[in-house]
Order: C-alpha cells, then sequence, then structure tokens
C-alpha cells in the first residue's frame, strides 16, 4: 500500500512539475527568499508580503514584458543552511529570475556562494555591515556610510556628543559596524577612554549591570550618546531598563540602526520617548508617494494597523529597479540585467531618486528620527541629498584601498594600490 | 535670559496680561521650528501669563495640539486617548472633546524638551509638592545662571523640607565655586564633600587640573587640598554604593532564577517529571497578563494584581490537563516523559502563535513599577526589581507554608517521599499527583507574570528560561526549595559580580563552568534530599 501511495504521489509531483514547465512559457518566476517561521519570520515575513503585494500590481498593470509574474515562496524557516539549500532549490529547479530576500547576513553569507556558482540575482534589502560587492546581488539597504556614520556625525555636531558607547548585539553586522564607527570616532580625534564597546547575547533580557555602566560612563561631565546596534527583542528590557533608572533621551541619547517601525508596534513606546533611530525611510515621511504606498499597502494585508518600515521601502526600491533594468534589457536573463541595472534610476518613498552605483549599492538619504509618543518617528535631521552607497568602509585599514565597480573593473574588491581583483573572479 | 518669568512668578494671579498677546505667541508655535520654539517657549513664559506653566508643561509631554478646522490651540488632557478630552489653554477649563486625527500635535524634540523643563523648573519651585520642588532643584542644577541662583536663594529661606534644602544648598556650593572668595570656596568643598553624586565629584576634581599654561585651576592651595580629600572620600563612598548596587543587581537576577525554579521545583524536585514545558507554562502566564491587561485597559496598576492568580490558575489547569491525559501514563520513564513534554511545549508555542499572532505583545509596566527609587546621589534601585525579589520571597513564604502546614502540603510530601506507604494509608496518590503538577504549573504561571514586567512576552519566551531554571534546581538540590532560593540568588549574584569584568557572555559561562564542576563533586546539589526517595534517586 505504502509503496504504491509514493508511486501515486510521484506521478502527482510529475504532473505538477509538467504544468509548471507549461505556465513557465508566458510567466516570469520571481523568487522571494524569506523566513516564514522561527526568530526571524516577525521581520520577514512582512517583506514576502511586500514583493507579493508588489507582484499583484505590476502584473495589474499588464505584467512585464508582455508576461505574468509569477512568486515562488519558500520559507528557509530563520535557519541559516537552510537558505542556501532553498536559495539553489529557486535557482536550479524552479529557474527564477530573480530572488527577493534575506534579512540577517549571516543569511546572505550563506547563500552568496549559491547566487555566484548558478548566477542568479538577488535584491538585499536590509542594512547591512558593507564590506561586499558581488556580483550577483544588489544592496537596497544601507552601507554603513548611509546610517552609521550620518547618524554619528548628528551626534557629533547636531547634539554635542564627546563620549560614545557602542553597544551591540554578539555577531557579524554589530561588530564590523562598531570597528567602522570606532575608527571613524578615532580619525574624529575622539580619544580610546572616550568609547565604550560592549557586547550581548541575542535576546539578552538582564541589562541592570550594562544600564549602570552606561549611567557611570556618561556622567564624567561630558555629553554622552549610545550608538545602538542591539538587534531584534533585546531592545524592549534595555529601553525599559533605561526608562527604570532614569536615563532620558535628553541626557544620554540612543541611536539605534535596527529598530524601527515595525519593532516598536510590539512594545510600549513610553520609555523610548526622544530616542533616535537612523534609516532611509520612515512611515511618517510626508510625500504623496509614500501615502500612496501606505494605502496600497494596507488594502493589500486588510489591516489599516499594519506599519511601513525601511526594509520595505527597500524592497519597493528593488523591484521597481529589477522592472526597470529587465525592460531596459528587453530581457530576464541575469547577465543582460545586471549589465542594465548600473544607472537605472527609480523614485523612492521619501521624494527623491534612487540610482544603482557601479558597485551595486543605491543612493539613498539618510533620515534621523526621534521616536514619538505613537511609535512613529519625528524626522529631526535629513541628508542633503542622496548618498551614494559606499561598500568598502574608507575608515577600515583593510577595506580603505578596495572599490567596487562592476562596470569598468567587473571587480568586487579591487585594490587600488596593488592594482589586483583579489577573490571574487569571474569566467 | 528668564529674569521677567522669574519676577512674575510671586504675583502670576495678581496681573493678567493680555489674553490676546499670549494667545498669538502660542500662535506661532504651529509653524516653528525646534530653535524657534525654544524661543517661543520663553517668550511664553515672559509674559507671566497664569497658564503659562500649564501650557508648556503640555507642550513638554507631547500634549499640546492645534485642531486642523480652526488651527485652535487647545491642551489635550490624556495623550493617548481618543478622542481627546480638549483643555482650553486660556482658562484652563475643559473645552469638549475632538476625534484625535482631527488634531495636530505640536512636535518637541529632546533639545527643546531640555530647555522646557529647565523653563517649568522654575515654575514648579513653588509647587507644594516637595517631590515635585526636588525634581525642580535637580533639573535646575543642570543650567545654573544667576537668576536661577537668585531664585535658588529665595526658596532656601522659606524651604522645609530637608532633602529639598539639602539639593539647594548643593547647588548653591557648586555656584560658590566660580566665586572669588577663597573662604567662601573653602566652605563650599566642605559642604559639597558630604554629596556622593557624580556631578559634584566631578565639579571638585576640575579644582584639581592644571591649566594649559601650568598653572592649577584653582589658586588657593587650601582649597585645593580640601577639594582633594573631598574627591577621594566620595569616591570611597560611591565604591561602597556601587557594591551595594552590584549586589543587590545579583539579588534581582538571583529572584528571577528562583521564581522560575520554584515551580520546576515541586514538579521536577517532589515528582521526578522533568517538565520540559515548565518553559511554556510561564509562557502561559505572561500571556495571561497581557490578556487581563487587555480586558481592564484603565486599571494597569491593578491589572497585575489581578494577573497574579488569573495566570496560577490558567498555568495549574493545563498543568493539571497535561498530568491527566499524558505525564501519568509516563511516570517512571524519564526519557519517554521529557518527549512527551517537549513536544507539549511545540503545541502550547503554536497555540501561542495562531492565537496571539508570532509577533511580542506589549505588556504595559504600571505606574507603580516604572522608575526607581532614589536612595542617595549614588544608589538608585529600581521599582520593578525591588518588587522582584519582594514578590518572590512571599511566592517562597506561601508555597513553604503549603508544602509543610496544609493538608495537600502533607499529603505531596508523603507521596513524594513512600507512594506506596502514602498509598496503603488511603491518600489517594493520583488526585494527589494531579494537584502537585497543578501547583507546581501555577507557580510557573505566577513567574510568567514577573517576566511579563522584565522581557518580552513572546512565544519563545519560555525557551529562554527553561535551561536556567533546570540549573538552579539541580544547583539547589533536587526536591528542597530552600535549595532553590539559596542556590537561585547565589547564582545571580555571583553571576553579577563578575559581569562588569568578564561582560555579560563570558560571566554566563563561568557560571555554568562553576556549576559543572560543582555537580561533579556534590552531585545532589547543595542541600540533597534525605531519606529513601533521594537515595533512589
Amino acid at each position: 500500500m505504502k509503496r504504491k501511495s509514493i508511486f501515486t504521489t510521484g506521478l502527482l509531483v510529475a504532473g505538477l512539475g509538467f504544468s509548471n514547465v507549461a505556465a513557465a512559457q508566458d510567466t516570469i518566476k520571481v523568487g522571494v527568499l524569506h523566513s516564514l517561521s522561527g526568530t526571524m519570520a516577525i521581520s520577514e515575513t512582512t517583506l514576502k508580503d511586500t514583493i507579493l503585494m508588489m507582484i499583484d500590481a505590476q502584473n495589474k498593470k499588464g505584467g512585464l514584458l508582455g508576461k505574468k509574474l509569477q512568486a515562488v515562496v519558500v520559507d528557509p524557516a530563520s535557519n541559516w543552511p537552510l537558505f542556501a539549500e532553498k536559495a539553489a532549490q529557486l535557482l536550479e529547479k524552479d529557474k527564477v529570475s530573480v530572488v527577493f530576500g534575506c534579512w540577517t547576513s549571516v543569511s546572505r553569507k550563506s547563500v552568496l556562494p549559491v547566487f555566484e556558482k548558478d548566477n542568479g540575482l538577488l535584491f538585499y534589502p536590509v542594512q547591512y555591515e558593507g564590506e561586499e560587492s558581488s556580483k550577483n546581488v544588489i544592496y537596497t539597504g544601507a552601507a554603513p556610510n548611509q546610517q552609521a556614520i550620518p547618524a554619528v556625525d548628528y551626534l557629533m555636531k547636531d547634539v554635542g556628543v564627546k563620549r560614545w558607547v557602542l553597544e551591540g548585539t554578539d555577531y557579524v553586522y554589530p561588530r564590523t559596524t562598531n570597528k567602522i564607527l570606532e575608527a571613524y570616532l578615532h580619525a574624529k580625534g575622539v580619544k580610546p577612554e572616550d568609547i565604550s564597546i560592549n557586547y550581548t547575547p541575542f535576546g539578552f533580557s538582564d541589562w541592570q549591570t550594562r544600564v549602570a555602566a552606561i549611567k557611570k560612563f556618561g556622567s564624567a561631565g561630558k555629553k554622552t550618546a549610545v550608538v545602538s546596534t542591539i538587534n531584534g527583542d533585546a531592545n524592549v528590557p534595555f529601553y525599559k531598563e533605561l526608562g527604570n533608572q532614569k536615563i532620558s533621551a535628553e541626557q544620554i541619547p540612543v541611536v539605534a540602526f535596527s529598530v524601527g517601525e515595525e519593532e516598536l508596534s510590539g512594545l510600549d513606546t513610553k520609555p523610548l520617548l526622544g530616542h533616535l533611530a537612523a534609516w532611509n525611510y520612515f512611515e511618517s515621511i510626508n510625500t504623496p508617494a509614500n501615502k500612496a504606498f501606505i494605502n496600497e499597502w494596507h488594502s493589500f494585508i486588510k489591516n489599516p494597523k499594519r506599519t511601513t518600515n525601511d526594509p520595505m521601502e527597500a524592497h519597493y526600491i528593488g523591484f521597481n529597479l529589477w522592472v526597470k533594468a529587465v525592460e531596459k534589457a528587453k530581457s530576464t536573463d541575469v547577465e543582460k540585467v545586471l549589465a542594465a541595472l548600473p544607472g537605472i534610476e527609480t523614485p523612492n518613498l521619501t521624494g527623491g531618486t534612487a540610482k544603482v552605483l557601479p558597485n551595486h549599492h543605491i543612493t539613498k538619504p539618510v533620515l534621523i528620527g526621534e521616536v514619538k509618543g505613537d511609535g512613529q518617528f519625528n524626522v529631526v535631521w535629513k541628508s542633503s541629498g542622496e548618498v551614494p552607497g559606499d561598500a568598502w568602509s574608507d575608515f577600515l585599514p583593510g577595506s580603505k584601498d578596495i572599490e567596487a565597480d562592476w562596470v569598468t573593473l567587473k571587480c568586487g574588491n579591487y585594490n587600488k594600490v596593488t592594482k589586483k581583483c583579489s577573490g571574487q573572479n569571474y569566467k | 535670559m528668564l529674569l521677567p518669568a522669574l519676577w512674575s512668578i510671586g504675583h502670576v494671579y495678581a496681573q493678567a496680561p493680555g489674553d490676546a498677546a499670549f494667545l498669538s505667541t502660542l500662535g506661532e508655535l504651529r509653524e516653528a521650528t525646534y530653535s524657534d520654539k525654544a524661543t517661543i517657549a520663553e517668550r511664553l513664559s515672559q509674559t507671566g501669563h497664569r497658564s503659562v506653566r500649564a501650557v508648556l508643561t503640555a507642550l513638554m509631554e507631547d500634549r499640546l495640539s492645534y485642531r486642523n478646522s480652526d488651527q485652535k490651540i487647545f491642551i489635550i488632557h490624556s495623550a493617548d486617548q481618543d478622542p481627546a478630552q480638549l483643555i482650553d489653554p486660556l482658562t484652563l477649563k475643559s473645552a469638549g472633546s475632538a476625534p484625535a486625527d482631527s488634531l495636530t500635535k505640536i512636535g518637541t524634540n529632546n533639545g527643546l524638551r531640555h530647555t522646557l523643563r529647565t523653563v517649568v523648573a522654575h515654575f514648579s519651585l513653588s509647587s507644594p509638592d516637595a517631590a515635585v520642588r526636588l525634581q525642580a532643584v535637580r533639573d535646575m542644577l543642570q543650567s545654573l545662571d544667576e537668576p536661577t541662583l537668585d531664585l535658588l536663594r529665595k526658596r532656601l529661606a522659606v524651604e522645609t523640607n530637608s532633602g529639598v534644602k539639602r539639593e539647594i544648598q548643593t547647588g548653591l556650593a557648586l555656584a560658590t565655586l566660580d566665586g572669588t572668595d577663597p573662604n567662601a570656596r573653602l566652605d563650599a568643598v566642605a559642604t559639597l564633600s558630604h554629596r556622593v553624586s557624580q556631578d559634584v565629584r566631578n565639579r571638585l576634581a576640575l579644582l584639581l587640573d592644571k591649566a594649559p599654561d601650568g598653572s592649577f585651576v584653582e589658586p588657593d592651595a587650601k582649597v585645593r587640598r580640601a577639594a582633594a580629600a573631598a574627591v577621594a572620600s566620595i569616591d570611597e563612598w560611591r565604591g561602597f554604593y556601587s557594591g551595594i548596587e552590584t549586589l543587590f543587581f545579583g539579588l534581582s537576577l538571583g529572584s528571577v532564577l528562583v521564581l522560575i525554579a520554584f515551580g520546576l521545583a515541586i514538579t521536577f524536585g517532589v515528582m521526578g517529571v522533568i517538565n520540559m514545558a515548565h518553559g511554556e507554562l510561564m509562557m502561559l502566564g505572561a500571556y495571561t497578563t497581557y490578556a487581563v491587561q487587555t480586558v481592564m485597559p484603565g486599571h494597569i496598576g491593578l491589572s497585575i494584581l489581578v494577573a497574579i492568580p488569573a495566570a496560577f490558575v490558567v498555568a495549574g489547569v493545563v498543568g493539571v490537563a497535561m498530568e491527566r491525559t499524558i505525564i501519568r501514563h509516563l511516570y517512571g520513564r524519564p526519557l519517554e516523559t521529557l518527549l512527551a513534554t517537549f513536544g507539549v511545549s511545540l503545541v502550547l508555542q503554536q497555540a501561542v502563535r495562531s492565537i496571539f499572532s508570532a509577533q511580542n505583545r506589549s505588556v504595559v509596566t504600571p505606574e507603580w513599577m516604572s522608575g526607581s527609587l532614589q536612595l542617595n546621589g549614588a544608589l538608585a534601585i529600581t521599582y520593578n526589581r525591588l518588587y522582584t525579589v519582594i514578590f518572590t520571597l512571599i511566592v517562597f513564604v506561601i508555597l513553604l507554608a503549603v508544602l509543610k502546614r496544609t493538608r495537600i502540603g502533607l499529603d505531596i510530601r508523603a507521596v513524594s517521599q513512600n507512594r506506596a506507604m502514602a498509598k496503603a494509608m488511603g491518600i489517594r496518590t493520583e488526585w494527589v499527583d494531579a494537584m502537585t503538577f497543578g501547583l507546581g504549573s501555577g507557580i510557573a504561571g505566577v513567574a510568567g507574570v514577573a517576566l511579563s514586567q522584565l522581557t518580552n512576552v513572546g512565544p519563545n519566551l519560555g525557551q529562554s528560561y527553561i535551561i536556567d531554571s533546570f540549573m538552579v534546581v539541580v544547583f539547589g538540590g533536587v526536591g528542597n526549595l530552600w535549595g532553590s532560593l539559596i542556590g537561585g540568588m547565589s547564582m545571580g549574584i555571583v553571576n553579577k559580580l563578575l559581569e562588569p569584568y568578564a561582560g555579560a557572555v563570558l560571566a554566563k559561562i563561568l557560571v555554568l563552568v562553576g556549576l559543572i564542576l560543582f555537580i561533579q563533586t556534590r552531585p545532589r546539589g547543595l542541600f540533597p534530599q534525605a531519606g529513601r526517595a533521594g537515595e533512589d534517586k
């Protein structure tokens, strides 16, 4: 009996496979690689829905190159090795034209070899630590010079901060970002004794000692700020403890790089009032494009209370960039689309333009907002115009001389001094 | 800069300057930038109008809005209400209500709020509430200028509260340090040497610095000597208080560990059931708190107290159901129990995800549990931790009383010590098993209420605490409540003593390594259970 049922299932699967092939003739497949279960599901499910919304809208406009778009959604379940397996499945079995996906840096690093081997195309929508430029990835989130560096500049110039606490969760993004920030602060003349760096594990909740230490560090008579790369839900008890130990944003402001509207919607924002976040998009930005986007999102997700956030805007931009590149290349072939992408422009949601640069990053405005009582952000600083994303930080000794350029140099890590392209070589 | 405002304080009600001028200045707030708003706020305070304080306080607290339809500015009674209760800024009387989306908030930023706080502090100095006056003086100490000092001197003459008096004296002494009279400076140093706050210490330490040209900032050698002695004494006191603070941090972490371990001390310790779903029972308790708060949004302060029995019942009922349907079939088969309860834990997690969604729920901390108890300039104890310590002790006492002084406690102990004999004596052991498991589960639920105030309420809450709770029970000695109490507390204190030197991650690792070594030498934990049951295990 058992054998028979397996046989039937096999037939069924084969049948489905055939129908897929038949459908593939007049559809373009779009892969969506976001965790729909596990710890990252909270953040990543929203991004899956964003891409589905964009595909839906594009199909209503008549599709792309006369074909309908078809989403292929897989669930890598917040499991980093599974990301690589699912990426291989999307590229090799489903033969998708493009993939939108990943959140954490570790998941991106996990799928990178797969995309490079199978020559796929990945749009990565989250702010990250930089120090990477792959031929097969378009980074639509912020590089450190589009988020961390301007935020520190703002605190230094506009708030007059002299002492710095770099507080992070213990993994690759905070460690690299803090390395860059430390080098940057040293370059700006901040003395080593005025910088304190500390890491705590994921999901840390007993912040008493750390917050007391921050309070002590901040009471040396110089204006002090905390630069937080604390990730995920460890933020909630952190801000609560700040409130309980009576450290207000007026005394020691905390600027966060991973706390957005989505994260704030799950917590009591009273203790956070006035603390800062640096992003490239805020839901509270008042532009016609943003209003239309929010309305479309609310009607798609059928919940007027859902927030929008920065990585969603990155997917919005990424999807539109891909559509334009495909239209320009008149093909969904990855090589042709990759050749067409640099230089493509699309309006972002904050009234500016996002342009793909030769290093596969995009131009973004930098915004700094203070948390308001209703969980939204009040923009207190905005960069003049868009900042081009820099893949390799100019402040780290190892990456200062490295440049990424996929148009003229055809290299993601070209060393300007030795004039060599190390590592990533293609053909 | 605030001089005119200060003059007017004494006779605010005597003169009623033009309401129109006040309103038109107020109106400028609508379109102003943040730096403009700061100047407008100062101009407002200079009008001396009777509602200045209310308006500026409202602005500081994000409760100042204008109506979109007619651009009229109102104070909002409470920021979160919809429809919002309007208060007229001139008369300070109720002006009806309006839906929240027909109003636009007049925004503030950190810089502006800081300015407002100082401005409002000047008004609060004459408040009848000593706590408000104390806070006002503290706010004023952040930016001392001549008019502020004048005001403080006047207040000192009439001030009756000793705490406020002391704080004013600190402020005046700090200002005297900038004066020209060396004897006055010496007196000021003498006054300040009895304070322990970091600000005072920093200011005194500045006296010992050298200017760029090599000369001392403080020209008088006697004052310098006194300041050096004062700094040394303050440092000593601060060191002492920071030791107490660390000890308290350790106790509070320990009390969380103890609280989460109590339930397990009963189910695992007394019954010998390895309950992997223990963490999820705590999670249920935390979600019960959330549910209670959703049901009674107007009484957040009370909701926590209501949540404690509610969580006990919810988690207890789930526990009894677990025991009746699954665990009782598996007594004496620890591996199967472990697997089955692990399965239950996954089911409970998914159930919560389906009902409440995978996102964390926000449990509001009531007013009486936020903030901290400021004991002196160097030592403050946060209320939520303080209450957790007290709560743990209360739970401990109640639990001990139930086990030692009640009939059911006697039954529980009898069954755990010798099941066959207890049965022979006519005790319904099956019923006792269910009740014991229910009690342990209920206590887990109660721990969940406490956790909801300290950490995130989400489906994964239980997982992050299950290991810790097993550790405490094993360390303290299986089946012994005193063991759990002392074991948990000492683990918390050791962890917190190590944390400043080793960091959070390494401190926990060191505690774990220490625990492993300890269990190697004393496998039964701190307080091994005596008697037959103890030997079986």
